[in-house]
């Protein structure tokens, strides 16, 4: 089929620019591990929070600094698409016999892909600093790492559709910093990673409800931490991040399919 | 049957009548060329044409297939070189025509084999795995050559295809369009702004200015539509009574201390016209050329000049004044 071809043409084409821009992926590395250390070992102790035995507030922040990696990570990736089109590269596959929506896939493959080799890089780096900055940590399991991926896939799907979606209505970076502000940071500050989802105030507590990125951060706590209790059942956290990732997969498609 | 047929076709932007109803009819092999001062809807016309622009009224069929109704059946037939750069210059040369052979549905067998054919092609083999960042803009529109052509369209579109070369580099790449058209029966539309390229490769040759074609016609029927070559006669005593009653010199005009004569046929008048004019010190002929044509039809001149250009110039630019 020509479609799966372009698809895999343009998943392959996002991936080895992803490989041969070092400097994006030192710094994906980098920010999270600097909120670990600096946030997380800054507040370690002095945070009232009630965390099971061995877990610190560092390893506490670890799965929601996983997630905000990804979020800033594929939103910017989605965005990306602005400068795609500024350069008129984009116009090269845009004139090719290949249906929107497969050009859509294979820019969402191509993130997710990129977020996954994050995600990965940063657990096994993530489990080694967790583990010297507080001995008592049990770790991260191999098995509970694995079974984060799929759900980073979810969140790395979702967020690059909504940045690649919103991306076709810009043709500057103008109005970027916008989206930062209002958008990702709202989305990360109200996932409940830097703090625990109960008692917190009644306004709070409905809009990291509303939050699909809660979910994630809530399931991969379940799965990292050993002795964290779930606050929302993983049941509904895979539910509404496969929801969630489905609706905007939807949206991007439609996006796309709107671009001139 | 034409391979592209247009009907009514027009763009609009706003106020701005991009293309503004072409009718066009264009037949198999044919290399045809869109000639127009900037801003004369070119580049529209062809991004119609290969679908990537809706047209706002009117319609194209291209290789059987109508552009807005099936365009990725269209999509797969045509190739196109865009006027400005569009290569991705992240990857390497080879990896850019690895992508679109992807995107184009070349069979993975095949790949390898067009790839190393096209870099020969262009001059580009020993550069094939550098970064297209590092490329010169002639290395570069070599490549988007290269890559317009990758999938053996049966249609090609050019827009500008040899701006910013060399004309070691050109002559090849003419070379090479006449051998596609002469083997494959490739159809080939282009814009240029070069005179020697629309005269060297156009069948027919359609002069665009403000969305509308204004005329249409073969190289040599365009030029000899200016009505003959112009004689330039410098004189003592500048008079155009003795031609006056000669039916070969279709215009005459004084300029100056010049004469200056519309003539059919110049060759083999030229002796009568002499013969008959007194105190001639200085004779120059002109025959016209698609510059002349061009700047009748627009008022413009094209791109590339030349030195007659000047005097032909000021010439019609007079007639036009009557
Ligand atoms: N996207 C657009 N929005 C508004 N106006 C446009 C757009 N694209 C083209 N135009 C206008 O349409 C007209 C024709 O443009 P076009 O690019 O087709 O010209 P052209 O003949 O290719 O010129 P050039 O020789 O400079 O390449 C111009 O007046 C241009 O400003
Ligand atoms: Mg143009």
């Amino acid at each position: 089929m020509g479609e799966f071809a372009a698809v895999q043409a343009i998943w392959l084409r996002e991936f080895k620019v992803f490989t041969r821009e070092k400097s994006r992926v030192i710094s994906s590395m980098a920010s999270p591990l600097i909120w670990m250390v600096l946030f997380g070992v800054g507040l370690n102790g002095r945070v009232d929070i009630a965390t099971p035995p061995g877990i610190d507030y560092t390893a506490f922040i670890f799965p929601g600094v996983l997630v905000m990696s990804i979020l800033f990570g594929s939103i910017f990736y989605g965005l990306y698409i602005v400068w795609d089109r500024k350069l008129d590269f984009l116009k090269e596959v845009l004139a090719a016999p290949v249906s929107r929506p497969s050009i859509f896939l294979g820019k969402v493959l191509g993130g997710t892909t990129d977020s996954l080799v994050q995600a990965a890089l940063l657990l096994t780096v993530g489990a080694l600093v967790l583990k010297l900055i507080n001995p008592v940590f049990t770790g991260i399991s191999p098995v509970g790492a694995l079974l984060a991926l799929p759900i980073v896939l979810l969140v790395a799907m979702s967020i690059a559709s909504l940045g690649l979606g919103i991306g076709t209505l810009f043709d500057s970076f103008e109005g970027f910093q916008v989206i930062v502000s209002f958008l990702a940071f709202p989305l990360f500050f109200l996932s409940g990673a830097l703090y625990p989802l109960e008692g917190l105030p009644a306004f709070l507590t409905v809009l990291t409800r509303l939050n699909p990125l809660t979910y994630a951060v809530d399931l991969l706590r379940t799965l990292l931490l050993p002795g964290y209790v779930a606050q929302i059942s993983p049941a509904l956290d895979v539910g509404v991040l496969v929801v969630w990732t489905v609706i905007m997969l939807g949206f991007g498609t439609v996006m796309f399919q709107r671009m001139k | 049957m034409p391979v592209i047929a247009t009907h009514d076709l027009r763009k609009h932007y706003g106020e701005v009548k991009a293309v503004d109803g072409i009718d066009l009819s264009i037949s198999e092999g044919e290399i045809f060329g869109l000639l127009g001062p900037n801003g004369a809807g070119k580049t529209t016309t062809l991004h119609m044409l290969a679908t990537l622009q809706r047209p706002t009224s009117g319609s194209a069929v291209v290789a059987g297939f109508d552009t807005v109704k099936q365009p990725l059946k269209v999509r797969q037939r045509v190739g196109m070189v865009f006027q400005e750069p569009t290569l991705d210059s992240t990857l390497t040369g080879r990896e850019n025509l690895d992508l679109h052979g992807r995107l184009y549905g070349v069979k993975g067998k095949e790949r390898p084999g067009r790839i190393a054919e096209l870099l020969k092609l262009v001059d580009l083999e020993g550069r094939a795995d550098d970064f297209v960042k590092h490329y010169s803009g002639g290395m570069k529109r070599r490549l988007e050559i290269a890559r317009g052509i990758m999938h053996h369209p049966e249609i090609l579109f050019l827009d500008e295809p040899t701006l910013g070369l060399d004309p070691q580099t050109r002559e090849h790449i003419w070379a090479y369009i006449e051998k596609m058209v002469a083997e494959q029966h490739t159809t080939i539309i282009l814009t240029t702004h070069y005179m020697d390229e629309a005269d060297r490769l156009c069948d027919r040759i359609g002069i665009i200015d403000h969305g509308k074609i204004i005329a249409l016609d073969t190289p040599e029927n365009l030029c000899a539509s200016l009505g003959g070559d112009v004689v330039k006669l410098r004189m003592a005593n500048p008079t155009t009574k003795p031609f006056e009653a000669m039916k070969f010199v279709k215009a005459a005009e004084i300029k100056g201390n010049e004469v200056l004569l519309t003539v059919e046929d110049s060759s083999s008048h030229l002796a009568e016209i002499l013969q008959r004019s007194d105190g001639v010190q200085h004779v120059e002929l002109h025959t016209p050329t698609l510059n002349d044509v061009f700047l009748k039809f627009t008022g413009r001149e094209m791109r590339e000049e030349s030195g007659e250009g000047g005097f032909l110039a000021d010439y019609q630019a007079s007639q036009r004044g009557h």
